[in-house]
């Protein structure tokens, strides 16, 4: 894929199609904006250039290349693609382009793809709609104890609704037992697998191929989440359903992605309209996914070379943390794990405390511990791991993070460890 | 959350020492145990009562690190648990 880089790129690689309804000059006229050239090329985007911004499993910064598109697409991408005036067929023009782009990058087809408004809402429509349309083959909703939220939550529904969920344990590493997994899927009456490519708190790579295989002997669907590896590493194969996540990859929040296999029995649990194949309720967020598509084509693009170098980042800080710190757990698969996020656990030390700590020193970290939590309870990941859950600090590198913001980390953080548990009369 | 056992009416070994961390939040708990271990003798039990979740996992975690034994952890009639250690060195 060839990365481009003026900022008219993606009207202008549709605009061939477009039939003398407007003028390429105007257009261009008014979307050849110069972008904002970054002071400091070492870092993506952060607020304060004093802060290194550590938390891409939340949110990856916007990618430059999704930026331009944006800025280009609010001004020709605004129409309502369901119309048939001009700007409408330039809106639609450019949406379907970013379907092809984000098939080809997820290896899909373009018809197989939908739009929604965010990969939350990819995973709750592919839950239910695939267990609504499969419901004459089963109730039984087959899915792991570490999965997003927003799975658990869907299968919450499906509990409530008369459905059944088994939820299959993991072992101390945060990886599902794949012999347990697929024995469940080839229990009698199972309408849906449901399983993450890799853990969003602790990294660690699920064995998806293994349980493809058991989905394709038993003939069930698999709903893969890839919300935290899409365009940073290769997708397993043999899923039959996708969501993912556009702000995780570095493009613009508000847009999610559903693909469902042709093929797979699918039904919308929600009141449906004309929209993205009667698939997703609702008006198009053209421009954002217009971003979203520019920011996953560069994101692959780049992903060889930097998903490598921030894999060895993370290699660094899981040798050196537990070299410079007394009594912490490293989290997770050392190996088998998606390069930009490592866990770990400081014994006798608040997890709140010591985020507020790191933030006071420039770093923006997260944590699964409970005092970190609206609810006051540890992240029901590292509980079903049977890991320390206080103390906890999730690191996760967004693109371009500098191995100096890494050595600056592994350089702060034994002072805060030790002075927090020195504050709390903690003797080792 | 369920108990990893049921109540120990009878069970084997009685605690040499109860902590009360009932309302103390992680890693308050811990810290308790971790410096009152060492007060009871080898192979004896201590219970450490709590009811922040966080202890349910941490305190079984804390003794997988420290190389003591996690017995069981028991449901206490209101709420939190009675969560049973053995010390191993």
């Amino acid at each position: 894929m060839k990365p481009r880089s003026r900022s008219w790129a993606v009207v202008c690689s549709c605009s061939r199609f477009v039939v003398h309804s407007f003028t390429l000059g105007d257009t261009l006229a008014r979307t050849t904006v110069a972008p904002p050239r970054s002071p400091r090329p070492h870092r993506a985007w952060c607020d304060d250039w004093s802060v290194a911004y550590f938390d891409a499993a939340s949110t990856e910064p916007l990618h430059p290349q999704a930026r331009e598109a944006l800025i280009a697409a609010l001004d020709v991408g605004w129409a309502d693609p369901a119309r048939l005036y001009g700007s409408a067929r330039r809106a639609r023009m450019l949406l379907e382009q970013a379907r092809t782009e984000v098939a080809e990058a997820l290896g899909a087809r373009a018809d197989e793809v939908s739009f929604t408004s965010s990969g939350t809402q990819a995973v709750h429509l592919g839950v239910l709609g695939t267990l609504h349309g499969r419901r004459r083959s089963g109730r039984r909703l087959v899915t792991s104890a570490v999965e997003h939220s927003s799975v658990l939550h869907a299968a919450g529904i499906h509990e409530r609704d008369g459905g059944s969920v088994e939820t299959v344990g993991v072992g101390i590493t945060g990886a599902v037992g794949a012999g347990a997994f697929c024995e469940a899927v080839l229990a009698e009456g199972t309408a849906l697998a449901c399983l993450q490519s890799a853990n969003h708190e602790v990294g660690t790579v699920q064995p998806v191929a293994e349980v493809a295989a058991a989905c394709a002997e038993a003939g069930v669907p698999l709903l893969v989440d890839a919300a935290q590896t899409a365009g940073r590493m290769p997708l397993p194969g043999g899923w039959s359903v996708l969501a993912a996540s556009a702000h995780k990859w570095g493009g613009p929040a508000g847009v999610g992605v559903l693909v469902v296999r042709k093929g797979t029995r699918w039904r919308s649990p929600l009141p449906e309209d004309d929209r993205e194949r009667r698939r997703v309720p609702g008006f198009e967020n053209v421009p954002a996914i217009v971003a979203a598509a520019a920011a996953l084509r560069a994101t692959v693009a780049e992903s060889a070379v930097e998903s490598a170098r921030l894999f060895a980042l993370v290699d660094r800080v899981r040798t050196e943390v537990p070299r410079l710190v007394p009594e912490v757990e490293v989290i997770g698969d050392p190996v088998v794990r998606a390069p930009h996020i490592v866990t770990f656990s400081c014994l006798y030390v608040e997890g709140e405390a010591l985020l507020t700590e790191l933030d006071k020193a420039g770093f923006s970290v997260s944590s699964g511990s409970s005092c970190t939590a609206s609810t006051l309870r540890p992240s029901h990941v590292l509980e079903a791991m049977g890991v320390l859950t206080h103390g906890n600090v999730r690191v996760s590198l967004p693109r371009g993070t500098s191995a100096a913001d890494v050595d600056r980390f592994l350089t702060v953080l034994p002072g805060t460890v030790r002075r927090i548990r020195e504050e709390a009369g903690v003797k080792l | 959350m369920t108990s990893s056992q049921a109540n120990p009416a009878g069970s084997a070994q009685s605690p040499a020492l109860t902590i009360d961390a009932l309302g103390k939040k992680c890693p308050i708990p811990i810290i308790m145990l971790a410096e009152q271990i060492n007060y009871v003798p080898l192979n004896a039990i201590v219970a450490v009562l709590a009811d922040d979740p966080a202890a349910f996992t941490d305190i079984p975690a804390w003794c997988r690190l420290k190389s003591h034994h996690h017995v069981a952890s028991y449901e206490l009639p209101e709420r939190g648990w009675s969560i049973h250690v053995r010390r191993n060195y």
